[in-house]
């Protein structure tokens, strides 16, 4: 078997499949950003795999800028989840049930 | 050889990574998900993008897991706590739709035929500083704005009201 760039884009989609899940099933705060951060993985790694196969370099400078935006996200989104701390004692988004505190 | 990385890589990923999103402890979670990252920056290693594998190792296992973990524990996060109200309906759809996000992915990729042959293209640093100072100058100038405004408005919510 001879490892092709198709191999590595499947690779990606069950990655995405596990971070969908992760996303969808868990309650905890920190669990969700992980799982939205393997799924942004997943789409960097299809779209290396995907410029290679065109024989592309753009893939990789869009990787490069979906990792920054990946930061600034993650950065947001635990402030977020220290603020709600702060309000809640608890990060567990079940217990996010109002519209306004 | 590059059978054998790439399948270790591979199984090596999956399970770090359901290790991730499946166990109780927030520590672990995060812990294992560097794991799963350093088996997609072997990908990338072997789908010859060497810069962007030493990027990934920097960036997502060097800060970004590192601020999750400085959160994680400073928020002394408890161990997630079965539900009070279990809802069975709610956790299928979610599998199931998660299922269907990858087996259609799956499916849908192994049917695409490229024309184009697989050209190796250098993915070293000077090629890819290149195109970000030449043809993508804007858009990198523009996510340091992005960064700026992350930064700032990570400060702001997290500052005490007094």
């Amino acid at each position: 078997m001879t490892v092709t760039p198709m191999h590595f884009v499947i690779f990606a989609a069950v990655l995405f499949a596990i971070g969908a899940a992760g996303v969808l099933l868990r309650r905890s705060g920190i669990s969700i950003l992980l799982g939205i951060e393997l799924m942004l993985n997943a789409a960097n790694l299809a779209l290396v795999a995907f410029g290679r196969i065109h024989g592309a370099l753009d893939a990789q400078v869009f990787v490069f800028f979906v990792m920054a935006v990946a930061a600034a996200e993650v950065a947001v989104g635990l402030a977020l989840l220290v603020a709600i701390f702060r309000k809640q004692q608890s990060i567990d988004v079940d217990r996010l049930n109002v519209l306004r505190w | 050889m590059v059978t054998v990385v790439f399948c270790l890589a591979v199984v090596v990923g999956i399970v770090s990574a359901v290790v991730a999103l499946s166990h109780r402890s927030p520590v672990v979670n995060v812990l294992s998900l560097v794991v799963t990252l350093f088996c997609i920056a072997v990908s990338y290693a072997l789908l010859g993008a060497e810069f962007l594998a030493a990027a990934q190792i920097l960036i997502y296992a060097g800060a970004i897991l590192v601020l999750f973990l400085f959160v994680v524990m400073l928020l002394n996060a408890p161990e997630e706590q079965p539900a009070k109200e279990p809802r069975p309906f709610q956790r299928a759809a979610g599998l199931l739709l998660a299922l269907l996000a990858g087996a259609g992915g799956v499916a849908v990729l192994i049917g695409i035929q490229v024309a184009a042959p697989g050209v190796q293209v250098a993915g070293d640093a000077r090629a890819i500083g290149r195109m970000l100072v030449g043809q993508y100058l804007f858009a990198f100038e523009f996510i340091s704005v992005v960064l700026l405004a992350a930064l700032v408005g990570a400060l702001v919510l997290v500052k005490r009201k007094h």
